[in-house]
């Protein structure tokens, strides 16, 4: 059986069926083509969604029309916000999820897009003519031909597990790496690299002590992520937590040679961010406990997940140290942890737009660019597929910038600057973060989405309802008056001056705010949370967004001059050999971009500003 | 090759006019061949050699000495060669001349081979800013000062406060990015206080000595003020050494602000003569002029006070002076009416050295520390003001949000890299290469 194509997705993760679904939404015949339909929407290790940097991710997912944030508002058994107590900008939604379920929301999602195809079957090759990728072979001898192809293969490639001093060859636990493609990458001049990431244990639930424990509720009511759940209606659960004890430390630091990350056998790089509980131990030896968390699985699963103990150590010591913690003494474990090393490709080979800049028609989304997370590989699926679909219908390529995004952040940091360790998002990594909100991702993103033809109608009307709510919050806002001395009566402090002060102005106060601003006008208390959300940042940010917006503005006139592509940068004789070497990898497309490239200095960019405003008429030979 | 060049340049990097010894300069890929034409063979890098300098054609234009500097390791890290020749101009030109001529040279443009330092990461912007100070440095304080910035020991104290509110940020970003885990934000913030107060301190340390500092680069303004008649202008004239002001026993002479420029210890020094104080004068012009007297005394860096025993004093100084001076040291009549003053006689030159001396003295207090400081031009002095303010907003204020709080600290770790040309490269660029003069 011979298929044709516009583009093939392979891998059914976080990144492929973003991937899939936004390049099926265009209009683009597309084939999810994936090892087996009912791993699709796989959670490969904490069943959670979202989180600070994270939770924006899902919200721009979703503006863009995307699936995550509805399948996780569907799956989630316990939502809480982050950063609650600190401003809008910096919050983050997060929800633990029913694992079951949300395969399930996923592959009923995928199910319900036209002009979507899913293959069962394992990708071992890329077909390349006449130096583009044309379409895929697959195991069993069929293959697929298409204009564009996305690959999302996880931690698939090359994957190797450890347990111990154990050593198995997987792309999860259970699953067969892929072990054909990264070499064809590797053959065609990619820069690959090896990454590792792990997993903890799981529990039976069944055996823990749960009466011992600290209790810990989600939100109530739980904020949903998409802009077009209004109701969570999945049954909430609560998660408990315990922590190590010096006994666990001892057992750890007694059998830390043990661990294939202390005897060489890893060489990969793991993330910092995300320690193993071994490098937790040996790192930081001053502290004595780390706070676990157990979250459940699913409603109708007794599986448990400790959230802080991800491990490689042998089976028996992570029996000893998981029995040394207060009420899983007597727990048994369903399945060990474990660490796996996988192939990456450097994403500084590709373009803002993730297609390989060596391989055309070849487009690249999720942990392959070195990203941990299924945030972080959901957006870039969304990207690459939209990308993916464009080229295949004769399209130039749709691009996000700093100032757009999360996802325009994360590509630009990844396709420029490349990877040393597995990349996730932080909001500290938005420089315009306090633009950047997960409230007004929407806002941000939603008109591109339909301009690009990715957003349905049903969001696009939503999405214009809420802007008139907004608008009309605004105007409720600017009419909600009160006197200083009437304030003043009723407990607000504020200089007696005779002077009016609007909702506005008291939301910004640090020692007034929202809530209490809900209870002086019943009117204002009334609105959708969303719109008092929008108030909210408005009033507490405004003095900052002149200055982040002369920012931006400043970016979009670097980004506008242009670098013409292929230029010779070894041409450049006042470049440093470094930058010339660096610049040359990098590419960049524009000025802005230039200034991004690692090492870069002032100098540097001075001279290339130079080179490109008045090109050298004058050739010496 | 395809690759395109950049030419090589070539200027008299010593004065005009006639010198001992004149300095040419020439850098770019051209020089060593430039060497291997005049005054070949090229010498070992970095070692003067003696060397005929001929033309051309054959004839020897002059000898004298020749450096060979390699690309990299030359000040504008390219090739670069220098010839050390007579001073003569007639040579001077000839050489120009014969360089002009040779394919692939030109003459460089003002501040072309600081640009190409610059460019070749040579000099950050503080030091290039520094040179072009070094360049312009008319005393030896002025040299110091300059040499401190282009040998990038300011651009080294930049960097550590730029490093320092990183350090803060990072802290404070740890405490919004990681605040579901366990204790990090609480211990992040507590360590980022000490660290922005500390720099907070330092900074306002440092732009004290600013204030100074723009006194080095400009020099100081020094205004002798007083009754009329009491010999000011003849002051101005002893210490400029010569007739910069008109000298009448007419009371009332000095009508505008007289000004002389003077190098006095190694820093340039502007004598201001003012019109004489004195009560009611039916004479507009005289009214004027001792309204600029009053606020040129009030605004002078250092102000002198001249009395004499023959000059009425019915109006005061308008504010406390740095020096008393008793004039006219040689009339009869002389008694000191106070001890503080200083006893000189313009007539006589009685005096004269010991009120150097003692400006001398008062010069070094008012410059005291001066010479290390770091932030020198307007343009550091804004950028640190604003990363004062930005930080006290940081340290206020209890209960902020935290981002806000983590943006104040991101404007301010802005605001110190734009010093030494972190951001906003562009727009720095013009300004500071303009400041620069060809042939130096
Ligand atoms: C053990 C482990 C621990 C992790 N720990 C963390 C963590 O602590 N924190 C965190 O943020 N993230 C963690 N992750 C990462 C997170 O799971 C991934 O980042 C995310 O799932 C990546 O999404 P993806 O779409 O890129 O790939 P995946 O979700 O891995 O999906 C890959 C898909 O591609 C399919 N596939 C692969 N090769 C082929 C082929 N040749 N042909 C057909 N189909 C193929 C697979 O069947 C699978 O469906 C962990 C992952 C693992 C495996």
């Amino acid at each position: 059986m011979n298929g044709n194509f516009d583009v093939i997705v392979v891998g059914g993760g976080h990144a492929g069926c973003e991937a899939a679904a936004a390049a099926a939404r265009l209009g683009a015949a597309t084939a999810l083509l994936t090892h087996k339909r009912a791993t699709i929407g796989e959670m490969s290790c904490n069943p959670a969604i979202g989180g600070l940097g994270k939770g924006h991710l899902v919200r721009e997912i979703d503006a863009l029309d995307g699936v995550m944030g509805r399948v996780a508002d569907a799956a989630g058994i316990q939502f809480r916000l982050l950063n609650r107590s600190k401003g809008p900008a910096v919050r983050g939604p997060r929800a633990q999820a029913d694992r079951k379920l949300y395969r399930e929301a996923m592959q009923a999602a995928l199910a319900a897009q036209p002009d979507l195809e899913i293959v069962e079957g394992a990708a071992t090759a890329l077909i390349i003519e006449n130096g583009a990728v044309s379409g895929i072979k697959i195991s069993d001898g069929r293959e697929l031909r298409a204009k564009a192809v996305v690959l999302t293969t996880g931690t698939f490639l090359n994957g190797l597990i450890h347990i111990g001093e154990k050593q198995i060859p997987a792309g999860r636990v259970g699953e067969a790496p892929a072990l054909g493609l990264s070499g064809q990458l590797a053959a065609a001049g990619l820069q690959l690299g090896r990454l590792k990431t792990g997993t903890p244990a799981r529990l039976d639930g069944k055996t823990i002590n749960w009466s011992i424990l600290e209790e810990q509720k989600g939100d109530d009511p739980p904020v949903p992520f998409s802009f077009l759940t209004t109701r969570i209606t999945t049954p909430q659960i609560a998660c408990f937590i315990t922590s190590t004890t010096a006994r666990t430390h001892e057992i750890i630091a007694a059998n830390i040679g043990r661990s294939p990350l202390y005897s060489g056998q890893i060489s990969g790089t793991g993330p910092r961010y995300c320690p193993s509980i071994e490098d937790k131990i040996h790192r930081f030896k001053d502290k004595t406990s780390h706070q676990i968390f157990l979250e459940p699985e699913g409603l109708d699963d007794d599986t448990v997940y400790p959230n802080g103990i991800s491990t490689s150590l042998p089976e028996d010591v992570q029996e000893a140290f998981i029995h040394s913690m207060p009420g899983l003494e007597q727990v048994r474990i369903i399945r060990p942890g474990y660490a796996i090393e996988y192939d990456y490709v450097d994403p500084r080979e590709l373009g803002h737009d993730l297609q390989v800049k060596k391989l055309p028609g070849l487009y690249l989304a999720g942990q392959i660019n070195g990203t941990t997370g299924y945030e972080e590989a959901g957006a870039q699926g969304l990207l690459a597929g939209i990308n993916a679909a464009r080229s295949a219908g004769g399209s130039g390529p749709a691009l996000f910038d700093r100032a757009d995004g999360y996802l325009g952040v994360m590509v630009d940091d990844l396709v420029m600057r490349g990877v040393s360790e597995p990349y996730r998002m932080f909001t500290s990594r938005a420089e315009y973060r306090l633009a950047l909100r997960a409230d007004n991702a929407d806002q941000r993103l939603t008109p591109k989405g339909i301009a690009l033809g990715v957003v349905g109608p049903a969001r696009a009307k939503a999405f214009a309802a809420r802007m008139e709510a907004i608008a009309a919050a605004r105007n409720v806002a600017r009419e909600s008056l009160m006197t200083s001395s009437a304030l003043a009566k009723l407990g607000v402090r504020v200089n007696q001056d005779g002077r009016s002060r609007n909702a506005m102005e008291l939301i910004a106060m640090p020692d007034v705010g929202l809530e209490r601003v809900e209870q002086l006008w019943p009117a204002l208390a009334a609105l959708p949370s969303f719109a008092k959300e929008a108030l909210e940042a408005d009033a507490l940010y405004s003095g900052y967004m002149d200055r982040q917006e002369a920012e931006i503005a400043a970016l979009r006139k670097d980004e506008g001059i242009a670098i013409p592509t292929g230029l010779d940068y070894f041409a450049i004789p006042s470049l440093s050999m470094e930058l010339r070497q660096k610049l040359s990898r990098a590419q960049p497309g524009t000025l802005a971009q230039a200034a991004r490239v690692e090492g870069m200095t002032p100098a540097g960019l001075a001279c290339l500003l130079g080179h490109i405003k008045k090109p050298r008429a004058k050739q010496v030979a | 090759m395809t690759a395109a060049l950049p030419t090589t340049i070539f200027a008299l990097s010593s004065g005009q006019g006639r010198a001992g010894v004149a300095v040419l300069r020439v850098s770019g890929p051209q020089a060593g061949k430039v060497v291997e034409i005049l005054a070949a063979p090229i010498p070992k890098p970095r070692k003067a050699a003696l060397r005929k300098i001929r033309h051309p054609n054959g004839e020897i234009i002059d000898e004298g000495l020749v450096l060979w500097f390699p690309a990299p390791g030359s000040a504008t890290g390219e090739d670069l060669a220098e010839f050390h020749v007579h001073g003569a101009p007639a040579v001077v030109r000839l050489l120009i001349e014969v360089l002009s001529a040779q394919e692939g040279l030109r003459l460089a443009e003002p501040g072309e081979f600081s640009r190409r330092a610059f460019a070749n990461g040579k000099l950050d912007l503080v030091e290039v800013e520094g040179l072009a100070d070094l360049l312009n440095a008319q005393g030896e304080a002025q040299r110091r000062l300059a040499m401190r910035q282009f040998l990038g020991e300011a651009s080294a104290v930049y960097e550590r406060w730029r490093g320092d509110v990183i350090t803060a940020l990072g802290l404070h970003e740890a405490a919004i990015d990681f605040s579901d885990e366990d204790d990090v934000a609480a211990k992040a913030l507590e360590a980022a206080r000490p660290v922005i107060g500390g720099l907070v301190a330092e900074l306002r340390n440092a732009l004290e000595k600013s204030s100074q500092n723009a006194a080095i680069r400009s020099g100081l303004r020094l205004v002798i003020a007083g009754p009329p008649n009491a010999g000011k202008s003849s002051l101005l004239n002893a210490l400029a050494g010569r007739e910069a002001a008109i000298v009448s026993p007419i009371a009332g002479t000095t009508r505008d602000v007289v000004e002389a420029q003077i190098m006095f210890e190694g820093l340039p020094l502007t004598l201001a003569d003012t019109a004489g104080l004195r009560e009611g004068s039916g004479d507009v012009i005289e009214q004027m002029g001792m309204a600029r007297a009053q606020s040129e005394a009030r605004d002078a860096d250092i102000l002198i006070w001249v009395s004499a025993p023959d000059a009425a004093e019915k109006v005061g100084p308008p504010r406390k002076p740095d020096l008393l001076v008793e004039n006219k040291a040689d009339l009869d009549s002389i008694r000191s009416r106070n001890d503080s003053a200083l006893l000189v006689s313009t007539k006589t030159g009685f005096g004269l050295n010991r009120l150097r001396e003692v400006l001398k003295n008062l010069i070094h207090v008012k410059l005291a520390g001066a010479e290390d400081a770091i932030v020198v031009r307007q343009r550091h002095v804004l950028a640190v003001e604003e990363s004062i303010r930005l930080l006290n907003k940081c340290l206020g204020e209890s209960g902020r949000a935290a981002e806000l709080v983590a943006e104040d600290l991101r404007g301010a770790a802005r605001a110190l890299g734009s010093i030494t040309g972190h951001v906003d490269v562009e727009d720095l660029l013009g300004k500071i290469f303009s400041e620069f003069c060809i042939g130096k």
